[in-house]
């Protein structure tokens, strides 16, 4: 076990005195900020590592339909809740959107798996790097941090485990809703008022172009937030629209200056039935084709 | 050819101690307390650079001595709870795991490097009503030689530990409220340094509150502590 010390010839213990305690992760040699990185340099054993997987050969569940857009408090996230394996449903209530601290969320699309997975060592690694440095990242260094993140898994990414996510966050230096989409390759792109990914995001997008405005209220966004997902539901089958039966909803957060806030399902139901009513009076688009 | 000396272990170990206890001496002190909603850690500190830190949700760890090797235990701390937590849960990330670590890694040091590590430290961790197996809050003290205590309602480090600990000795009282307990510490740190009152900027204050949801540690700020110190 080395202890990391002041001098590494003096500021040491010996290597297997302590095997538990070197094990669990204490007196590891690396000294950096980064959790990602520690996982990597220090427990390679723990480090998400699907390289050596494919995804067609596997099977393994996939997403989705993510999006996010700007409205005039901040930016919103949401996603729809089903995961398949094919043509097979493999789960109706994943959970796609995540928080992954007071003011950035992070939105998955792609192979399971890997992309909660990245979801969950991205929360991690911002309250890591914050505790550790007693300050956190800037909005844009998160972002960042992201796609080194999402470039590290290239070689599973080329095995079919794609993982592509939206972020999102509210950035309290510019005082205003960002949000980030990435590619396979890590690439980073900012998008300026919405963006939807998945295999139902072009229909999102789509449902998004025509409704989408910056200066909408809450109310108003939460009513875009739904009827581009159950429109991307209406056309794309791998994702999942809300089911009034078991009551499953989308999950949808909002990121404000004062921080994170999920919206209630009574919210996301009022929100559903009055734009289904609307179709059903034959005003909205296509409910009678 | 010159022969080494011998020198008994007994006087190695000795030297050792008196070194450590003079660096650690030099520095001020830093006093934990329970209160009615959580631990309240106090560092008198008029520096920027800080002697508590927050470990995981619900713990906190104090260093006095010499400010790079304690930062250090702190971030090597943090690493710690940070894979545990990523390895099982959340829940699985206790103080008295961390506190042991720390004890066997200092001591290590101390009986192997010629020169010890010039720190004590404080391992707070907050109980959780909510949490079963959680609900009791636990301070575990960790000193330069790597001796491990634990304590309950309030634990001292650093310099003039013993007039410290007799004031609050004759002071404490359990589940007062945040204001009290404040101005109970204030006073004992003002008794370390020559007896004059510690104003509130050269205050260095951390509470683990229970009512928190997930990470219950928060720094306060020197207009809080003003309002709750009245100066």
């Amino acid at each position: 076990m080395r202890f990391p010390g002041l001098d590494s010839g003096t500021f040491r213990a010996s290597r297997g005195s302590g095997a538990a305690v070197a094990g669990s992760g204490f007196g590891s040699g690396y000294q950096g900020s980064s959790f990602s990185e520690l996982l990597q340099v220090e427990f390679p054993h723990l480090a998400p590592d699907f390289r050596h997987a494919s995804g067609e050969a596997l099977s393994v569940p996939h997403g989705t339909t993510v999006l996010a857009f700007k409205y005039a408090e901040g930016v919103i996230v949401a996603g729809d809740r089903l995961a398949t394996e094919g043509l097979r449903v493999a789960s109706r209530d994943v959970q796609k959107v995540y928080a992954t601290d007071d003011h950035s969320m992070i939105a998955i699309a792609g192979a399971a798996g890997p992309a909660i997975e990245m979801a969950r060592v991205m929360r991690i690694e911002l309250e890591h790097y914050e505790k550790i440095e007693g300050l956190g990242l800037e909005l844009d260094g998160k972002a960042n941090k992201l796609s080194q993140m999402i470039r590290a898994n290239m070689p599973a990414a080329m095995q079919g485990l794609v993982v592509v996510p939206l972020f999102a966050g509210y950035d309290l230096r510019r005082k205003q809703g960002r949000m980030w989409k990435f590619d396979v390759t890590g690439g980073r792109y900012e998008e300026a008022e919405f963006e939807a990914t998945g295999s139902g995001g072009l229909y999102a997008r789509e449902s998004l172009k025509k409704s989408h405005h910056s200066r909408a209220s809450r109310q108003e966004a939460l009513e875009m937030a739904v009827q581009a997902l159950t429109d991307a539901a209406d056309e794309d089958r791998g994702t999942g629209g809300i089911d009034m039966l078991r009551g499953i909803f989308p999950t949808v957060l909002l990121c404000s200056e004062p921080g994170i806030a999920q919206a209630r399902e009574s919210e996301l139901r009022e929100v559903y039935e009055s734009i289904m009513a609307r179709r059903a009076r034959g005003n909205g688009a296509g409910a009678r084709s | 050819m010159s022969m080494p000396f011998y020198v008994s272990p007994e006087q190695v170990m000795q030297d050792k101690a008196e070194y450590a206890r003079k660096g650690i001496g030099r520095g001020k002190s830093s006093i934990t307390l329970e209160f009615a909603d959580g631990i309240l850690l106090m560092a008198e500190n008029p520096s920027s650079l800080s002697k508590i830190g927050e470990i995981y949700d619900r713990i906190a760890f104090a260093g006095v001595g010499k400010f790079s090797e304690f930062d250090q235990l702190r971030k090597i701390g943090v690493r710690y709870a940070d894979m545990k937590g990523y390895q099982y849960s959340r829940d699985d990330v206790r103080g008295r795991a961390l506190a042991n670590a720390y004890s066997q890694a200092i001591g290590d040091v101390f009986t192997r490097e010629l020169k010890p590590l010039e720190v004590e430290v404080i391992v707070a961790e907050v109980g959780d009503p909510g949490l079963v197996g959680h609900e009791e809050s636990e301070i575990y003290r960790v000193a330069f030689d790597g001796s491990i205590s634990d304590h309950s309602g309030y634990c001292v480090l650093g310099g003039s530990e013993e007039e410290l600990l007799g004031h609050l000795q004759s002071n404490y009282s359990e589940n007062s409220p945040l204001g009290e307990a404040l101005r109970l510490g204030h006073s004992a740190l003002g008794r370390a340094s020559d007896g004059s009152a510690v104003s509130p900027d050269q205050l260095e204050v951390c509470v683990l509150e229970k009512a928190r949801i997930g990470r219950k540690f928060r720094r306060l700020n020197t207009d809080e502590l003003r309002q709750h110190l009245g100066g």
